[in-house]
């Protein structure tokens, strides 16, 4: 025991390995190596309880299964919704459906957050040398969560072997941009509308509200709406941008509101810009938090 | 140059109260109100004040959780606001009121994950973990889900945890906050061994001032976010006035009695406490005492040191 405690020779001053990484990339790198290893070490927490794991992750297909099955009874009676086929609505359904899944997954754990205002667990976040938002959105990650994303992977799946569609280029290369995209969107709205909570504690019914409520909207065409609706969601909400814009091109349907054809591709530009706009709400919401009381 | 700076620090907060249905107030309240102080690396200071003094909050400025509103931060060089995650390698950090661990999983899970975040180098962890499960008694909690630890196993968990990185600071917000006897003897008992053999600078705040008396070679007061006192803990007695008290038995009751340089604080039966300030020494007021009383018996009490900071903070309370 002695020799362990002798003391180390001790580095005082600035240690180079030791250092934040300075570059933007490389705090970039950093942060989504904080994500795996916070969400690594989850994983193993919760796969321990395996059968538990399971049971709730077939009750979590089968659940995120109704909305489908609900839209396939529709269909017992008409062949086509606002002008749009079952498989047409599959591929909104399961783009949409997918982008959620995997921005939840990803960044889902993010709306605890006044939670862990309330709790005091941000500030034992701030003091590990880890992005704080990393952290936050990969604590209690589970991959139950995986549940949404495969259905509506399977959905879509199924819907791209019964479309007709003439597969150029364009359209093909459309897709994983899209996915891409809409996954970054529904990622940057979630952070966005956690950080509400450092000013407001508890708004995750609001948020609720913006994210499952916009995506079971854009689950169905938007002739079916209203158009002063639709703009407000186009405009208002970058949701759009997910899956109706690029949808409307790669299926070749005429767009309700005759916007230039350069909005279809636009879903790049308006990912980012929504990421932007959620990193400064996270800064911004950092800086006016204040702690808690003791 | 000194490990941790303050100049002139202030930190207000704005409570928004409700008056009425829909009318708010808003009030300022100032935790911290122009705080100057240094500390030296391999100081271990004591940070006490009443509640509300702004201890937890000069912690948490001192951490980066908090920015200032104003003044002058410096902690290992960086100022801990602007680069909270490069200074979080170099400070360990203990609140004893909420852990610091992961909640839900082992103490196992988080130490190895807490290696991985501060990218410990696998000898150094290897050797700090053992040195702290030896000293802290960790052997038998490590499977076990910190949520289901007892108080102190949690706290010794979290002060290992705190270690694990080899800090060059150690905060610690009030290790020993509900603590029984022995796990307070533990924890003080590793926190010398981490002050004085590994040289780590540690900043406690606690209300139990038997924690300061054992580990803290200088003390600071501080109350309504000012420093009232900063020094040693000898020199709190004579900042703080504080009293020895000569108890005397005579012979048989009586009135109370006159001595220069002391008076009489109470008098029961024949037994009588005499207050005298702590500095002077107690023979001239016995030898006057005996001159002119028959004595059964005296006994020379200490001034508790309970006593002096309650004074202190009452004074400072009033003035
Ligand atoms: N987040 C906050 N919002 C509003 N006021 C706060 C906040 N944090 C602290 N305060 C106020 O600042 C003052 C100092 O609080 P602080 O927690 O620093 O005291 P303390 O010295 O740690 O007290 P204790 O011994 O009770 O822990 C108190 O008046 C407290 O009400
Ligand atoms: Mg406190």
């Amino acid at each position: 025991m002695a020799e362990l405690l002798v003391p180390e020779p001790q580095v005082r001053g600035p240690e180079p390995q030791l250092l934040a990484p300075e570059t933007r990339m490389a705090r970039v790198r950093w942060a989504l190596r904080s994500w795996r290893l916070v969400a690594a070490m989850w994983t193993r927490a919760t796969m321990a309880y395996r059968a538990s794991f399971y049971l709730m992750f077939a009750a979590s297909i089968a659940a995120t299964s109704l909305d489908f099955v609900v839209l396939l009874l529709m269909f017992q009676h008409t062949d086509s919704l606002g002008g749009w086929s079952l498989p047409e609505l599959g591929f909104l359904y399961g783009t949409s459906g997918l982008c959620l899944g995997l921005a939840n997954l990803l960044v889902g754990s993010a709306d605890a957050l006044g939670d862990r205002i309330r709790t005091g667990t941000l500030d034992t976040m701030l003091i590990r040398p880890a992005p704080a938002l990393a952290q936050l959105c990969a604590e209690r990650f589970s991959l139950r969560r995986l549940g949404r994303p495969l259905q509506a992977a399977s959905v879509l799946a199924w819907s791209l072997t019964e479309l007709h569609v003439r597969w150029t280029a364009d359209r093909v290369l459309l897709v994983p941009v899209l996915l891409v995209c809409g996954t970054v969107i529904f990622g940057a709205v979630y952070i966005g509308g956690a950080t509400l909570q450092f000013w407001w504690g508890e708004v995750r019914e609001l948020q609720n509200s913006l994210t499952y409520g916009g995506a079971t909207l854009i689950h169905y065409p938007p002739t079916i709406f209203a158009k002063e609706l639709v703009a407000g969601v186009v405009f208002g909400i970058p949701l759009a941008f997910v899956n109706w814009l690029p949808s409307l091109r790669i299926l070749g349907k005429p767009d309700p509101l005759g916007l230039p054809t350069a909005f279809q591709y636009a879903s790049p530009i308006a990912a980012a810009l929504c990421v932007l706009a959620a990193a400064l709400a996270w800064r911004a919401g950092l800086r006016a938090y204040r702690g808690t009381g003791n | 140059m000194s490990l941790i700076e303050l100049q002139d620090i202030r930190r207000s907060f704005t409570i928004r109260t409700k008056a009425g249905r829909l009318r708010r107030e808003k009030r300022e309240v100032h935790a911290v109100d122009g705080l100057s102080f240094s500390i030296d690396a391999g100081e271990c200071v004591g940070y006490i004040g009443p509640n509300g003094a702004g201890k937890s909050t000069t912690i948490k400025m001192l951490t980066g959780i908090l920015v200032p509103s104003s003044g002058r931060l410096r902690v290992a060089g960086v100022d801990p606001a602007r680069e909270r995650v490069r200074l979080a390698r170099r400070i360990g950090v203990v609140f004893g009121q909420r852990t610091t661990l992961w909640w839900d999983l082992p103490l196992r899970d988080s130490y190895e994950l807490a290696r991985r975040i501060y990218r410990i180098p696998d000898a150094r962890y290897r050797a700090n973990l053992d040195r702290c499960i030896e000293l802290l008694d960790l052997g038998g909690l490590l499977d076990t889900p910190v949520r289901q630890l007892s108080l102190g196993q949690r706290m010794r968990g979290d002060l290992a945890a705190a270690l694990l990185h080899d800090p060059q600071v150690l905060y610690l917000d009030e290790p020993t906050i509900g603590l029984d006897v022995v796990s307070k003897a533990r924890v003080r008992e590793f926190l010398r061994e981490v002050n004085t053999r590994q040289g780590t600078t540690v900043l406690l705040t606690t209300h139990d001032l038997v924690d300061i008396e054992q580990l803290c070679g200088r003390v600071m007061v501080i109350d309504h976010g000012r420093v009232v006192y900063d020094g040693s803990l000898d020199g709190l007695h004579a900042a703080g006035q504080s009293e020895r008290t000569l108890v005397v038995d005579l012979a048989e009751a009586g009135p109370a009695i006159e001595v220069a340089g002391a008076r009489v604080v109470k008098v029961e039966g024949p037994r009588q406490w005499l207050a005298f300030p702590a500095q002077q020494s107690a023979a001239p007021i016995v030898a006057a005492v005996a001159a002119r009383y028959p004595l059964a018996d005296l006994s020379v009490r200490e001034p508790a040191i309970e006593d002096v900071i309650a004074r202190m903070y009452a004074e400072v309370a009033i003035g």
